[in-house]
């Protein structure tokens, strides 16, 4: 990775002679190496995960919080820097409230992550700016039923069945490919999204993670808000009984 | 409620309308403002749009008038801001052209950005931003009707302060104080596409015979689905009541 730029990755808003701009690529890299998150649209609705590390044994669980609402309709999980990530997450605030106020309606999802998108590519385009080092992982649920958007430090976004982005994202993607996300109920597909986030945990044994989900679906109303804590820890220890089962099967996962 | 008519704000203090309800037009009275000074084109109007399941029927008289000049007895006061989105307009001829002239440019950019038509909702929304942040300068009472895939057939009225409401039916203009009755005794939920022309034009008739700046021949414009349908009734043609 050092060197790869020579000389070319000083500055964003110099090329490479292929064409490429490496310091919005390192932006992404810094997304890439952040914490595993996960958005999975089912069929009565979407879900976010992030499973974080204990950073200190003094830290209070819940503090550092990386998944915010933005409208009643819609939700954000940031993974990347989290600074940056509040960033966005403020300005995803605005457009959402300018977007009401304009047009009476409230701000679909396309349009909010399409403007979220090219907000973090604007960061792209001047010498005295960074990129931002933090993408939008977006969920929402409205007429068009539920969505899953993911907007990147380079400006794309997309919309997707099921993303994860951060560390051990391979692992999950693969997991995630694997299921049928349609037909699943957020509550069966909490438990799934849990079991990809602890697999693919570097099992030291001895770190403490803390998974923090929020959903928007039926049962919330169609309102995005965090996971009661009840049903968030039968999730996990369902999941983790699970994973515990199939250890001593050595069978394939269920879908 | 919505009444525009030749009296105009004068004065510094802007927070009083001295615009009042149910007037008859006379031009000397409005308080020591001789009207006809500064007479604008108006258009002294009855104005009315139904809702009906699938669609709206709108309808205008064609009256404008400069003072007691009529300037144009034939005008089309039933205005496109979108393929299946029409408004209604009265009050001030040039204020209500200017407003529905950016509401029309506004809608176009949405719905190419949103690659789709927009709500009527939207459309209202756009009016009542422009009437009420600039109340103190326009003079237009607007009604905006049409057809979009989410709501159907809508209604919605933005009087004088730039108000929103949306209704199943709406009246509006100096003619509309006149059928009030009218249009509360007849109007009736569920009714089809063919009784809401018939109601609107009759009541239309209605005021247009007792207002003087109403008059002219009968608009209507029919929104669904499918499209618009517009349709003239001369002056000769119009449905006739109690006549002396």
């Amino acid at each position: 990775m050092s060197g790869a730029g020579s000389g070319y990755d000083l500055s964003v808003t110099t090329f490479s002679p292929e064409g490429r701009v490496f310091q919005v690529e390192y932006a992404g890299k810094a997304v890439d190496n952040g914490v595993p998150s996960v958005g999975v649209a089912c069929k009565d609705g979407a879900i976010l995960a992030v499973e974080k590390p204990e950073e200190t044994k003094m830290m209070l669980p819940g503090s550092n919080r990386r998944i915010f609402t933005v409208a009643k309709h819609v939700g954000m999980a940031v993974p990347g820097k989290l600074p940056d990530g509040r960033q966005i997450v403020s300005r995803a605030q605005q457009e959402c409230e300018n977007y009401k106020r304009f047009y009476g309606n409230t701000i679909p999802t396309k349009v909010l992550s399409d403007r979220l998108a090219n907000y973090c590519h604007a960061f792209s385009l001047y010498w005295h700016l960074r990129p931002l080092g933090s993408a939008a992982l977006t969920a929402s649920y409205d007429d068009n039923g539920p969505h899953i958007y993911l907007s990147e430090t380079n400006g794309v976004s997309y919309r997707y069945y099921g993303i994860a982005v951060g560390k051990g994202r391979q692992g999950i993607k693969t997991e995630l490919e694997r299921l049928k996300l349609g037909n699943m109920t957020c509550r069966e597909a909490l438990k799934t999204v849990c079991k990809c986030l602890i697999k693919q945990r570097d099992d030291q044994g001895s770190k403490k993670f803390e998974i923090e989900m929020a959903w928007i679906c039926d049962e919330s109303d169609r309102q995005f808000v965090r996971v009661p804590e009840d049903v968030a820890k039968e999730a996990e220890d369902a999941a983790k009984r699970e994973i515990e089962q199939e250890d001593e099967d050595s069978s394939d996962m269920e879908s | 409620f919505f009444l525009s008519h030749l009296q105009r704000n004068m004065g510094p203090d802007q927070y009083t309308h001295t615009k009042k309800m149910g007037t008859l037009p006379t031009k000397q009275e409005a308080e020591g403002h001789a009207d006809w000074k500064d007479a604008e084109h108006r258009m002294g109007t009855s104005i009315m749009a139904v809702q009906f399941k699938g669609g709206v029927v709108l309808g205008a008289d064609s009256r404008t008038t400069t003072g007691s000049y009529i300037a144009n007895r034939v005008s089309d006061k039933l205005t496109s801001v979108h393929d299946r989105i029409y408004c209604c307009r009265s009050g001030s001829a040039a204020d209500t052209q200017a407003v529905s002239d950016i509401v029309r440019y506004y809608l176009d950019v949405h719905s190419a950005q949103m690659g789709e038509a927009p709500e009527v909702h939207t459309a209202a929304t756009f009016f009542q931003k422009l009437c009420y942040d600039n109340k103190n300068a326009l003079s237009a009472g607007i009604i905006v009707g049409g057809w979009d895939k989410h709501d159907g057939g809508s209604v919605y009225c933005i009087p004088l302060g730039g108000a929103l409401v949306r209704q199943p039916f709406a009246i509006g203009g100096s003619g509309s104080t006149f059928i009030y009755g009218y249009c509360d005794a007849n109007f009736k939920e569920d009714m089809t596409r063919d009784e809401c022309h018939e109601f609107v034009r009759n009541a239309l008739s209605l005021a247009m015979a007792r207002d003087g700046s109403s008059g002219g021949i009968i608009r209507t414009a029919i929104i669904d689905e499918n499209g618009v349908e517009r349709f003239m009734l001369p002056g000769n043609q119009l449905p006739t009541f109690y006549e002396n």
